[in-house]
Parts: structure tokens; sequence; C-alpha cells
């Protein structure tokens, strides 16, 4: 069956889709305030006139490059394009700005693809058991998740831990603004109706990120990247990221199981599943100081797990029908359409459609390559030759159009400049974004995951014991208490090292 | 002669004159925004999406769909009313029970129920008591026994607070003299997951649901006046002696104030369109409504007759 299926996917059409979908994608992605479920949303109506495996293809690919493009960004010029590339501005950033801009994008898209194949072998061989999985998060499960994520404030505050935590209270605050998902009462709005909606992440996102960027580059009067010297024989050759790419095979696997893991968490996707795989990264690394300075290992990472996510989440949706990242919710929609009902029946009786479909996305992680290659290259001469004078009004009004489409909403254009401009303030004062975004992200499934859990234990003599009831909370307890006691464990090895080197250095005296 | 000219440039001037009246000013002449107050990819998107090609076809202009998701629908709602020009080429999608509830509750909601120029109601997606496959309840007899002998021990989901969901329960607890613990969810696609993973003991959901998870979730009881052809076996509340009739109603409004043709003209396209799409939705556990004009506001009477006890309590609590 998967042979014929295979066969039936190499008909021009369908080859011309998956490259014409991730090429859409990639340019999507790429563009901050653009995300891979906006790009969903505006292809679906062309797919209705489409046979439905034509259909998926095309979505799917699509999904695939949106999640890639991101990453151009991210490089670039230091702004996540999608909210799953936020770790890849970690380390690719700076490589940029060393001049190592097409070694970056190559890295990327070697991991990208790599992260895509995995997850639709993940989805192709492994969907019943992880799906059942998935089920296992319940309220309490997803409390102790957002703690765990939370934990990596620790880590991801560059200097001072109390400034990241600082950040990281801050964006749980302001994402308490809005009708609160439990309760329904409106918070913090003012008696502005519009923030009933709350500050859509998106949103968040784009301010907090792309402007005080751009604010940089126009204060200097530079471009970051017009300053570096390129070595002209570091052109960033493909076999050479694949060689570097391959020769973390440990770093590899773990960031495609932690983006595999998190997809199937329904509601967290890649904005997750990259931070994660970043400070996994980190936290096994020989070298965990020198992160954040452009190192490979940490855009591999992250590059690879939100590319796994993108198959890897369609595992609850297409065994159970729940979207594992918002992107899915869409492609739900396309498959009820042509009434396709997830479950069994979708592996047996539509089983060339459903096969056909998951290898799609795998052509699709691979046509990233070449696709990404001379597109990656395309933006990256661009952006290195464009003057600084022309680049930050472009990105700036490119800032503002994608901010006005999140929901064609004149307010979430204001809300984004002034939080961009409260988040320049705020880098200046050694604030950085991410962990603002990060608690952002967070607050909500925490403070979900704690009111369900309580209200399920109203039957409780004491009802918050509930959360400490099932073995998977208990994992998730131990793994959090770990994460948040690592720094400390690391400075108190390093300090026994120290003792244990010095006494020698007395006897030698 | 002279005169015959004359009438002649005065017919001609006439008929130049009068041209343009009728024929330019016909309805619609440019594209119709069609707003959905969700996120793409849920029921109200997924109805549009199939409205619109035939919208189009009707109407003889473009049907541009954008969403404006957030706070249960207000934030487009509330904009809606504050600035759509009401000359028919803004139109939004509107829920019941959400623009009964939201306006009575929030103290700031932004908009009022009456604020719309009612088009049309669709289409109607009842409550549904859903738990999943491998629960020990068969029946929705089972269920209330088993909450009368443990209040509060049993979590009932539902998508939203002071939802059709919510309400339903609110209602269902008041009929059956039981005690329910009501456990919200940001929309229905998480209590699915929730229901199969038994991390709540029932779900106060959409019809639907019941439909689409057949294989891994089981319906006791809907909440519509007739079984829903989707699922002939379930049984009605009413059958079963709990007078609980309630759901979503969806449809689509125009800003107060516009003309009454354009609204006919909507109002015809819209009703074409249900009636070709009816075969699709019906499958898919909708009940197709044809409420347009008088018969439209009185629907939003009833339903606010209906919820009328609940929402007061409601609000007496919150003071």
């Amino acid at each position: 069956m998967l042979w014929e299926t295979m066969l039936m996917l190499f008909d021009p059409v369908i080859l011309l889709s998956i490259v014409a979908g991730v090429s859409a994608g990639l340019f999507v992605g790429a563009i901050p305030g653009l995300t891979a479920t906006m790009a969903l949303a505006v292809l679906l109506p062309f797919t209705f006139t489409l046979p439905p495996l034509h259909g998926l293809v095309a979505l799917g690919a699509v999904y695939m490059g949106a999640i890639y493009g991101g990453s151009f960004a991210a490089i670039l010029v230091n702004t996540p394009g999608t909210p799953s590339s936020i770790a890849t501005a970690f380390e690719g950033y700076p490589m940029a700005k060393q001049g190592r801009a097409l070694e970056a994008i190559s890295l990327a898209t070697v991991a990208s693809a790599v992260g895509g194949i995995a997850g639709a072998l993940f989805l192709l061989f492994l969907s019943p058991p992880l799906a059942e999985l998935s089920l296992r998060f319940g309220p309490p499960e997803y409390f102790w998740v957002a703690v765990l994520g939370l934990t990596l404030i620790a880590s991801l505050s560059e200097g001072s831990t109390a400034k990241g935590l600082l950040g990281g209270a801050l964006g749980m605050v302001i994402g308490t603004i809005g009708v609160a998902p439990i309760g329904g009462e409106t918070r913090f709005t003012f008696g502005i109706t519009v923030l009933q909606g709350g500050v859509p992440m998106i949103v968040a996102l784009i301010g907090l990120f792309v402007l005080p960027e751009l604010y940089g580059i126009a204060a200097k009067a530079k471009s970051a990247l017009s300053a570096v010297e390129v070595d002209p024989k570091a052109k960033g050759s493909f076999w050479q990221a694949v060689k570097t790419v391959f020769s973390m095979p440990g770093n590899l696997i773990r960031s495609c199981i932690i983006g595999e893991i998190v997809a199937i968490i329904p509601g967290a996707g890649g904005n997750i599943a990259n931070l994660v795989a970043y400070n996994e990264a980190k936290r096994a690394s020989k070298h965990p100081e020198k992160f954040g300075t452009g190192l490979p290992e940490g855009l591999v990472a992250t590059e690879s797990s939100n590319n796994v996510t993108v198959a890897g989440s369609m595992v609850p949706l297409l065994t159970l029908g729940i979207p594992g990242a918002p992107p899915d919710a869409v492609i739900l929609g396309v498959m009820m359409l042509h009434g396709l009902r997830p479950g069994i029946e979708l592996f047996t009786v539509s089983g060339h459609l459903t096969y056909g479909f998951i290898l799609s996305m795998a052509l699709a992680a691979i046509a990233m390559v070449p696709v990404g290659l001379l597109g990656g290259r395309l933006i990256y001469k661009v952006i290195f030759k464009t003057p600084y004078y022309f680049l930050v009004p472009t990105i700036a009004l490119a800032t503002i159009l994608g901010t006005y489409g999140v929901r064609n909403s004149h307010t979430d254009v204001v809300l984004m400049l002034v939080l961009g401009t409260l988040g320049h303030v705020l880098k200046q004062l050694g604030v950085a974004p991410a962990p603002i975004v990060l608690g952002l992200i967070l607050g909500n499934i925490a403070e979900m995951g704690y009111v369900q859990t309580i209200l399920g234990g109203q039957a409780y003599q004491y009802p918050f014991l509930k959360l400490f009831e099932s073995s998977l909370s208990r994992i998730l307890i131990a793994m959090t208490v770990l994460s948040a006691a690592w720094p400390y464990l690391l400075a108190l090895k390093q300090r026994i090292q120290a003792r244990k080197a010095s006494p020698k250095e007395d006897r030698h005296e | 002669m002279k005169k015959f000219t004359r009438l002649l440039w005065g017919i001609v001037l006439a008929v130049a004159f009068a041209m343009p009246g009728p024929v330019f000013a016909e309805y619609p002449e440019k594209p119709i925004t069609y707003i959905i107050p969700f996120n793409p990819g849920g029921e109200s998107d997924v109805t549009a999406r199939l409205q619109e090609p035939h919208l189009e076809k009707f109407l003889g202009v473009p049907v541009n769909i954008t969403h404006k998701p957030g706070g249960g629908g207000a934030v487009a709602w509330s904009e809606f009313q504050r600035t759509a020009k009401p000359d028919g080429y803004t139109i939004i999608g509107c829920n019941i029970p959400h623009i009964i509830g939201q306006p009575l509750i929030r103290k700031e909601a932004g908009y009022t129920t009456d604020g719309f120029k009612i088009i049309m109601w669709f289409h109607f997606t009842p409550n549904a008591l859903v738990v999943s496959k491998d629960s020990p309840f068969k029946t929705l007899d089972d269920f209330i026994q088993y909450a009368k002998a443990h209040p509060a021990a049993v979590t009932v989901g539902g998508s939203g607070t002071y939802s059709a969901n919510h309400l339903e329960a609110l209602r269902l607890e008041k009929a059956a003299g039981i005690d329910l613990t009501y456990v919200p969810h940001t929309g229905t696609g998480p209590i699915i997951p929730a229901l199969m993973g038994g991390h709540i003991s029932a779900a106060m959901t959409y019809s639907m649901v019941g439909v689409n998870y057949k294989d891994r979730l089981r319906t006791l009881a809907v909440a519509s006046d007739e079984r829903v052809p989707a699922l002939p076996d379930v049984p009605t509340f009413k059958e079963l002696g709990y007078d609980i009739v309630g759901g979503a109603f969806r449809g689509v409004a125009a800003p107060l104030g516009t003309p009454q043709p354009i609204v006919d003209k909507l109002a015809h396209a819209f009703t074409e369109t249900n009636k070709i799409i009816a075969n699709k939705q019906v499958g898919l556990g909708f009940v197709m409504t044809y409420a347009t004009g008088d018969e439209a506001l009185k629907l939003v009477e009833r339903m606010r007759a209906a919820y009328g006890d609940v929402l007061n309590e409601i609000r007496q609590k919150q003071k």
C-alpha cells in the first residue's frame, strides 16, 4: 500500500503543488507577523475546488514551508518570522553578525528537512501509541508542562536571572488581559472593548522582537549585518552543512523526540518545542556558556524540533481528530469538508489519501532543501545589500501590515507599537524579549490547567491534591525541579571540581 | 416639428437621467466583507467557506471572509456595532446565545443584543450530553442517578463560561435537581481529548461532537425539539422528561439601519445558499434553520426567554 501510494505522489500536479506550497509557505513564514495558521486559512478556499488529496498536499506543504521560513527572519534580522523560531534567533543572528549568515541558513535548511522527515516518520509508524500518550495530558499535566516551560526562563535570560524572571512575570501579566479563559470575567481591559480579546500572542511577538531591533539599527545608523566582513570561502556550502548537522546525531535525535512530544500535546506546537529543544541542547552541551554566541548546535536543535511538529502534531489530528497545534485546526476543517472523519477509518478506508498526505509531507521536507537554499540566498542578498535606511522602514511597514492582518484590527497595530517601544526600553534595562513572550504563552496554559484541576477536584477535601495525582504529573514535577535546579547544580559541580583541583596545586607547591 | 424635436430631446434626457438610477444603484456593486468573529477552522468559519461560492453566485460580487477572533466574539461584534456602515457591504456572523448572554453578564461587552439587523439564522447546533465510550453512564438516567448520589463529583466540560454549553448545564442542574461541577474549556476542540482521556466525566457540548467522534464517544441526550437526523438513536431531553432545548444558532447580521431591500436581497442569497449546502451540513450534525425577517427576531426573543432564569441568577450572584 505504501509503495503504491508513493507512486501515486509522483504525479506532476502533486509535485508541483508541493514545490509551490513550500515556496509560498516559506515566503509567508519569513515575514514576521504572517503565521502558518494565516497562510493555511488564506489558502483554504482554493483547495475546495481540488480533489481532497491535492488540497491536503498543498496545505501540508505550505505548513511545512512556513515553519521553516520563520528561520530566515530570525537569522538575518533577529526577529522570529513565526513563533516557532524564537530560539533560532539566539544562535542564528550572532552567526549572521559574524558573517556566517549563509552557513546558518544552510544549517537551518538541513536541520528543518531532517525534522520534517522525522515528523512524517513518527506519524507513519508511531501514531497509535503516541495518540494514546497525548490523551493522558489533562489539566494537571498542562499545568506542570507550563511550569516546566517557565523554568526555561532561567536559561533563556542572558546575564541576570532576576531580570529574566521580571520579564517572565511581565509576560504573564500581559497574558491576563482580556476575558478570562476560565470564568469569563473581563480583566484589565480598562473599559477598552477591543481588549476583551486580550493581547494576541503574535502581536506581542512582533512588537517585542521586531521593533527593538529596528530601533537599535536606526539608533546606530547602521545595520549589524552590513558592517561584517564576509569570508568569501565561507559560502555556507550545502554539503558542509549536511556534515555539520549529522555530526551531532545525539542533538538531532533528542530535538526530534522533544519536538514530537510537544507536538502531540494539543495546544502546544513549534512555539514551545523550539525553546525546549534549545534549552536541552544547551544543558547537554559540554560548553553551555558558549550558547548565544552563534553555535550551530543550538540552531540545529531549534530548527529540527520545530519542523518535527508539522507532521508530528497531526498524530492526534488524524487518529483522534484533535488538532495538535493551531494550524492543524484549519486542516481538520478541510478534512471535515471533504467528509473525512478522523479515526481508524482514515487509515483503512481512505488509506491511500491518508498515507499520500503523510508521505507528501516528507516530500515537502525534502523540497525545502532546493527551495530554501535558493530562496535563502535571495533573501540574504536582498537584506545584505539594502542600506539600513531602506531596510528599517521596509521591515517596519511589513510588520505593521502583518500585525493588522492578524485580525484586521487597527488596535492590534497600536498594541504592537506600544509593546515594541516598551520592549526597547526594557531591552536597554537588560530584560530580554524571550522571557516576556514565554510568560505570555505559558501563563495562560498554566492558569487554565490550574483552574480546571481545582474545579475537577471539587469533590476532594483538598482540591489541589489533584495536581499531584497522576504519574505523568509526578514525572513532570521531577523534570521541573531538575530544570530549575540545573544552573545551581552546574555551579556546584564546578565549585567541587575547582576545590578538587586546588589541593593538587597545593601539594605541588 | 420643433415641438417634436424638443419632445425627443426631452425623452432622451429623461431616459439618460433615469437610467443611472435603477441600474447603477443596484445593490451590490462591490465586494462584500463577511466577518467571522472566531478563529479559522471552527464551525462558523467552515460554514462561511461553504457558503462563499454560492453567495457569490447569487449576489454577483465577491464575498470576502475575514476573521476577527477574540473575547468569544465580542471583539468583532463591538467593533462592528461601532464602526460598520449600514450599506450592506459589511456583514458579520452572529451566534445565539453569545449575543444574548455577553451583553447581560459582562460589564462592558461593547455591544447590545438588539444592535444588529439580523439577516438570517441559518442553522442550529443543539447541545448534547456526551460521555466517553468506556464511561459507566449508558443513559441519561445513569448519569442523573450518579450525580444525585455524588453532589459536585461529576465534572461536566463545555466550551466557555456563560456560553450555550454552560447555560445548558445549569438548566440541566435545575431541571434534574442535581449538583454538577462545570469545567469551562477554551472551545469545543479541547473538549474532545478531555473526554477521551477521562479528564472530565461528561461534556455538555454540541451535537456535532457526538456525530464526528462516534467511535469513541457516546451521546446520552440532545437538547433539540426533535431527534437530530445524524444521531437517530439518541433521545432528546424532552423525550426523557426534561424540558431543555438549546444550543447555538448561527446566523448573519448587517448593521442597524441597513435599508430593507438590501437586507431582503442578502436574506434571499443566504436562504438559497443554505438549501444547497444543507446536505453536507446535516450529515455533520447541524440542524438547518431558515429564520429571516420577523421570524429571526422572534427566535432571539424566544431564546432570551429560555435563558432568562439562569442568566438572571448569574447576574444576581455577580452583584
